[in-house]
């Protein structure tokens, strides 16, 4: 069936089937590659992506359900000139990612959380992004990135 | 993932009418079990009727002494409701509590006590509140809402439509997270109601249960001291592994005592 | 950020040698465009799904296709017989280890796809291709599959038994290969003088690698031109396709092209030469259409090898002041169901040789048994060997201090290799060239606090919390490795690195490597040190790998050698393309290359101030005007190859404290210290993140991962993320790290390598800090992972939460 959604902006229409994950759609259909799929569980938030301003996992959303919905991916974040979120940015300075692979999902979950808590302790930071697997980094930069990341939020604002 | 018809009605009359009509339809609530279920085989509904559309089931209300959940109500939702965070705190910070923040901006207070999973947070708080789930066919006492493993008392085609949770005069829950799934391994919700001293344990077991045994002591004298000497039973507890009987029981024990504590 | 001390403060640099720049890499992975295989459309592309085995331990009566291929979108259903058909080989181990008496590894026959009998549950025995991935699916369920199934082995120790069920016919004892190592003789002898006897008993659980991206494999074939190629999520794209194509599907290697794009993390994991890849190369031709497979995570916990699974006996011989006489290890280890590309050099030349530590025991005896059980292979998982060795050597360490009443850094530190005896041989193979590892242990001590700890400590009881501490040094071998050594360890192949230095005629450079980044930093570790060669800012290099078309060899990354073997490769090219500049420059300059010096990016006659740049020779290289064409080929690209002449061997000492609830038997890591000495450092941040991800992984080893079969029927119980514990953010503590230099004596670099240690010592640091902190209760060992419901019973068992107040 056809469903009609806002894409990181943009309106589309696309042809879905019931069982078709929004994470698919976006990676198959609408050939947005850079939200991930790192397990089949729920639990890896690899795949993470906002829908109407909130962070979903998006391998167990069905893209039927979004008729009218706001949805934004990785491709998503940067100014269309190419100007990096100051999340992605504070990931960049402090060595916030290594393979790559969850960083989209991890970006996107740290916007978020940093949206609703502006100026995290390592605690909470860690805590905001319980839902994303990182196998590479050990986390500890990851963490000073979504802090470092938040207050460049709280700037920007 | 098999195919399935995606139906979306608008009201819960409606919902209840495509329910009805198709024995192995099911409703879609936030679909954080039934999805991940559906995507590995392990569930294939011919028809998923999707609640979201459906206004009424969504919101909390205050009414009088008891706080109404909307079944459709996120748990992040009710986890930053000022409301329920002034009236029933422990039930805000076991919502805030479930999965991560990806599962509480979908997950529903209505799909997790329908499901039932015996580790699910919400049937510890439903039933140690001795909340009313109401459907779109009646009302059920949580004493006979949860009836086993992934089993309630809901017949075919009936909608849980919210829960009317009583103000308690004091309430905490106390969840020892499985290390891996984050669900709980145990968690305990311990209540002063107007009924007495309710006890909830969650995750030890095939289905939430009261510990009646706990509940006399506290009755008694509610205080982390009265249960000092408690040496809850292991029998009938689950044992997988994160954790056998036994430690359960002890969990039981220790989980119990905190959330005591934290209400002295 | 913070970066290990002592070393930025020197650089003048800002894109080289020491400088902690900002990843060239970032960019694509922040705005989602990293390019994974999974990511990669082809035209005409089909899907495939594996069929597995449920089944441990089974014979294949028989599989009915029929249903499946009358399915929708279903294009082909192919099963081991057609792998047979078409003269499809066996999957080749390609490090044989030589046994006891001389006697080779068994191994036998790993076919892609099960020929007569599964042995593991996920063992493929179809591979169903259609239209799409939801139609492959859907027929992969109707594949009719006629087991006979058969009892199961899955433990090692079951395994060994006189009368355990075979896992293969021909080898009725299950044993792979009976290997030793070191003076059985001259170590008896000493465990008969010795004034005291520590021993342990372990085991090393078994874990599941489990990087972010699922393996992933996509075939495809150009019939007009007779072309493979292979797109693989594979940290060595080259040694697939050389193994792939020369040993399995009989590929000559001009007619295949590997590609291993962007990685999301390897850390072993994808070091194998696996089924798949070259089930989707071998049905493309077959079809004549692309071939896409990608593994889901449920699929790759019954895939993917795994790691560890060591069952180990060790007893240490002291004298009575301490001082380590002998070491004796017996260690039974599990290859699984078939033999993975480097399964049975892993718990054989990765492990007994690093069994001398950093410490001066004169003799030392190891034999391992690798044998076979009904479970997924068993191969290299981060740290591959080195994480087992320092984990029994530590643990033992910790166990003997204990019991003759010394102090645990004390102890240490009377047995420890003195930083003016290297180069050091051990007696156990090893010769290591460098190191201080006293200095290390001085500084970590300093830095954890080690003398207040008893403070803390009573802090910690006076909150009803067990509090512990535990320290670990450790020496890896890593670098690997020197070719002459491996082929006399077994290895078929040679163990260099090449890389290739393109220079544009406008004076920017291409860097080609052999080895592959999947999240090491590769692309600005690299650039730095061209930059630094060639005084180029390194936005002006770029990096490119993983491509067999582009690169012309490379042996990959594993074993921390990318930059100790492959960066002293690019040393050398950029040595040749100095070599070659200087030439030219001497021409351009009228002076004799002797005369002609390089620095600064200009080539300078020396003593004047006639200087050409970098650039002026590059353009002159590539428009030959002025230039010796009689005595110099025009074009500036240089290969260089480089064989290390031996491992390279980091060593350090980290410093866990944990705290422990006596309730919940929950242990949380508060504090993690490392001081390591790495050699010389191209990038602190990037060390800074390789070392602390490194520790994560030992701490999920130590307290969260554990890959649990039923001993009986061999299903996988911690068969997806539901059930074995990831570390999570809000799991970790902060890790400091810092670093105690001595340079690698023989390579060009100095460099070490950074990217397995952290994996090595935290497993033994942590476990070290579990046992102190449950000491008083007479506890002198636990097994990993140290999870609640173990420890919570440990301490039940020690008579329980009413004594932990002493």
């Amino acid at each position: 069936m056809l469903i009609q959604f806002v894409l990181n902006g943009k309106p589309v229409a696309v042809d879905v089937a019931a069982y078709d994950l929004l994470a698919d759609v976006v990676r198959e259909k609408l050939g947005l590659t850079g939200t991930h799929i790192g397990c089949d569980t729920s639990q890896c938030g690899a795949c993470v992506v906002h829908i109407d301003g909130r962070s979903v996992k998006s391998c167990s959303t069905l893209a039927v359900t979004l008729e009218g919905a706001k949805v934004t991916t990785i491709e998503g974040l940067a100014s269309p000139s190419g100007q990096l979120h100051p999340m992605q940015q504070a990931f960049h300075e402090q060595h916030g990612l290594q393979c790559g692979f969850c960083t989209p999902g991890m970006v996107m979950s740290a916007v978020d959380f940093a949206s609703r808590n502006p100026n995290p302790t390592p605690a909470e930071a860690a805590a905001g992004i319980e839902g994303n697997f990182c196998r590479c980094t050990g986390y500890q930069n990851i963490v000073k990135s979504v802090i470092a990341g938040a207050a460049a939020m709280r700037v920007v604002k | 993932m098999l195919n399935f018809e995606y139906l979306r009605p608008s009201t819960v009359t409606e919902a209840g009418a495509m329910l009805g009509k198709m024995s192995e339809a099911r409703p879609l609530a936030g679909g954080m079990t039934l999805i991940p279920a559906m995507k590995l085989r392990l569930a294939a509904p011919t028809a998923l009727v999707d609640l979201a559309g459906v206004p009424e089931l969504n919101g909390i209300k205050v009414d009088g002494k008891t706080v109404i959940v909307g079944a459709m109500t996120k748990h992040a939702d009710v986890a930053a409701s000022a409301d329920v965070r002034r009236l029933i705190p422990a039930l805000a910070d076991l919502a805030g509590g479930i999965g991560d923040a990806q599962v509480r901006n979908k997950g529903t207070l209505g799909g997790s006590i329908a499901n039932n999973d015996p580790a699910a947070c919400y049937p510890a708080a439903v039933l140690a509140l001795g909340a009313t789930v109401t459907t779109n066919r009646r009302k059920i006492a949580a004493d006979s809402f949860f009836t086993g493993m992934f089993e309630t008392a809901l017949e075919p085609g009936e909608i849980v439509t919210g829960v009317t949770f009583p103000v308690p005069a004091a309430a905490a829950y106390e969840k020892f997270r499985s290390p891996a799934s984050r669900y709980a391994l145990v968690g305990v919700f311990v209540a002063k109601t107007t009924g007495g001293v309710r006890v909830a344990v969650t995750g030890a077991a095939t289905c939430v249960f009261r510990a009646s045994a706990i509940e006399s002591i506290l009755a008694e004298k509610f205080s982390a001291e009265a249960l000092a000497s408690l040496r809850f039973p292991a029998d009938g507890l689950n044992s997988d592994l994160h954790g056998d009987a036994q430690y359960r029981a002890q969990l039981v024990g220790v989980l119990t005592k905190r959330a005591v504590a934290k209400l002295s | 950020m913070n970066h290990p001390a002592g070393i930025e403060g020197a650089v003048t640099n800002p894109t080289g040698i020491g400088a902690s720049m900002r990843r060239k890499e970032d960019m694509r992975f922040l705005m989602g465009r990293g390019n994974y295989v999974a990511d990669i459309k082809l035209p005409d592309m089909t899907a495939g799904v594996f069929v597995r085995s449920p089944h441990a331990h089974a014979r294949i009566v028989s599989i009915d296709k029929k249903a499946a291929l009358a399915m929708p979108g279903v294009v082909d259903v192919l099963t081991g017989e057609d792998l047979k058909t078409d003269g499809v080989g066996g999957l080749p181990c390609a490090w044989p280890v030589v046994g006891k008496g001389g006697a080779p590894t068994k191994e036998p026959a790993h076919p892609a796809i099960a020929q007569g009998k599964v042995r593991y549950v996920g063992d493929a025995v179809a591979f169903v291709i259609a239209e799409s991935l939801a139609q492959a699916r859907n027929a992969a369920e109707a594949v009719v599959v006629e087991y006979d199934v058969l009892p199961a082995v899955v433990g090692v120790l079951d395994a060994i038994k006189p009368g355990a069920v075979a896992v293969f016919d021909d080898i009725p004892d299950n044993v792979c290969v009976d290997w030793e190592l070191g003076d059985k003789h001259a170590t008896e002898a000493a465990f008969k003088k010795a004034a005291h006897i520590a021993r342990i008993s372990l085991v090393n659980n078994r874990l599941v690698g489990n990087p972010m991206e699922p393996r992933a494999a996509i075939g495809a074939f150009d019939r007009s031109r007779g072309q493979h190629t292979l797109y693989t999520t594979s940290q060595f794209p080259h040694i697939v396709k050389l193994l792939m194509g020369n040993f399995v599907l009989n590929i000559p290697q001009h007619k295949l092209r590997v590609v291993s794009p962007d990685v999301g993390g390897g850390f072993g994991v994808k070091q194998f030469h696996y089924a798949e890849e070259a089930v989707v190369t071998w049905a493309a031709k077959r079809l004549g259409r692309p071939v896409k497979w990608v593994c889901d995570r449920s699929e790759g916990f019954i895939s993917d090898a795994h790691g560890r699974d060591h069952v180990t006996e060790a007893e240490m011989a002291l004298d009575e002041n301490g001082k380590f006489l002998a070491l004796k290890v017996s260690t039974i280890a599990n290859m699984g169901g078939y033999l993975s590309t480097f399964g049975p050099n892993i718990p054989t030349n990765l492990y007994g040789p690093l069994l001398a530590g950093v410490y001066t025991t004169p003799a030392i005896y190891c034999e391992v048994k690798a044998v076979f059980t009904n479970t997924v292979p068993v191969d290299a998982y981060r740290g591959a060997g080195r994480p087992e060795a320092t984990f029994v050597l530590e643990r033992l360490v910790d166990v003997a201090a204990s019991e003759l009443g010394i102090d645990k850094a004390e102890i240490r530190r009377r047995n420890m290799i003195p930083s003016n005896a290297y180069p050091y041989q051990t007696p156990v193979m090893m010769e290591y060239d460098s190191g201080d590892p006293g200095g290390c242990l001085t500084k970590a001590l300093a830095n954890a606090d080690w003398n207040g700890f008893p403070a803390r400590k009573a802090a910690s009881a006076a909150k009803g919390k067990l509090r512990g501490i535990g320290l670990c040094t450790y020496v890896e071998a890593c670098g690997l490795a020197p070719s002459r050594i491996a082929i006399r360890l077994g290895v078929r192949g040679g163990l260099f690195e090449s890389a290739a230095v393109r220079v544009h005629p406008t004076g920017q450079v291409t860097v080609l490597m052999g080895s592959h980044n999947h999240g090491q930093g590769h692309e600005t570790t690299f650039a730095q040190i061209v930059s630094e060669r060639l005084s180029i800012p390194a936005e002006n290099i770029e990096i490119v790998f993983g491509d067999t078309d582009k690169v012309q060899f490379g042996l990959g990354t594993y074993g921390s050698r990318s930059l100790a073997v492959g960066g002293s490769a690019l040393w050398k090219a950029t040595d040749k393309v100095i070599a070659k500049g200087k030439k030219i420059a001497a021409h351009m300059l009228e002076a004799a290359d002797t005369d002609i010096e390089f620095a600064d990016g200009m080539f300078s006659v020396a003593g004047t101030d006639r200087a050409k740049s970098f650039a002026e020779v590059a353009l002159s290289a590539h428009f030959p005007v002025d230039y010796p064409l009689e005595i110099l080929e025009p074009g500036l690209e240089e290969q260089a190859f480089y064989d290390p002449v031996n491992f390279t061997f980091p060593c350090g000492a980290h410093i866990a404290e944990v705290e422990i609830d006596p309730e919940t038997g929950v242990v949380e890591l508060l504090s993690y210290v490392c001081v390591d000495d790495i050699g010389t450092v191209i990038n602190p941040m990037i060390v800074d993140g390789q070392i602390t991800g490194g520790v994560v992984q030992g701490v999920g080893q130590a307290l969260y991962e554990d890959c649990v079969y039923d001993p009986e029927s061999g299903q996988l119980l911690s068969g997806s993320f539901m059930d074995y514990c990831m570390p999570r953010a809000d799991h970790v503590p902060k890790v400091s790290v810092e670093t105690h230099i001595t340079k690698c004596t023989h390579n060009p670099l100095g460099s070490k390598g950074c990217g397995e240690l952290g994996t090595i010592g935290s497993p033994a640091t942590v476990i070290n800090a579990v046992v102190d902190a449950l000491s008083h209760l007479g506890v002198n060992h636990i097994d990993m992972p140290a999870s609640p419901h173990r420890v919570w019973r440990v301490i039940n068992e020690a008579g329980g939460a009413a004594r932990v107040a002493q």
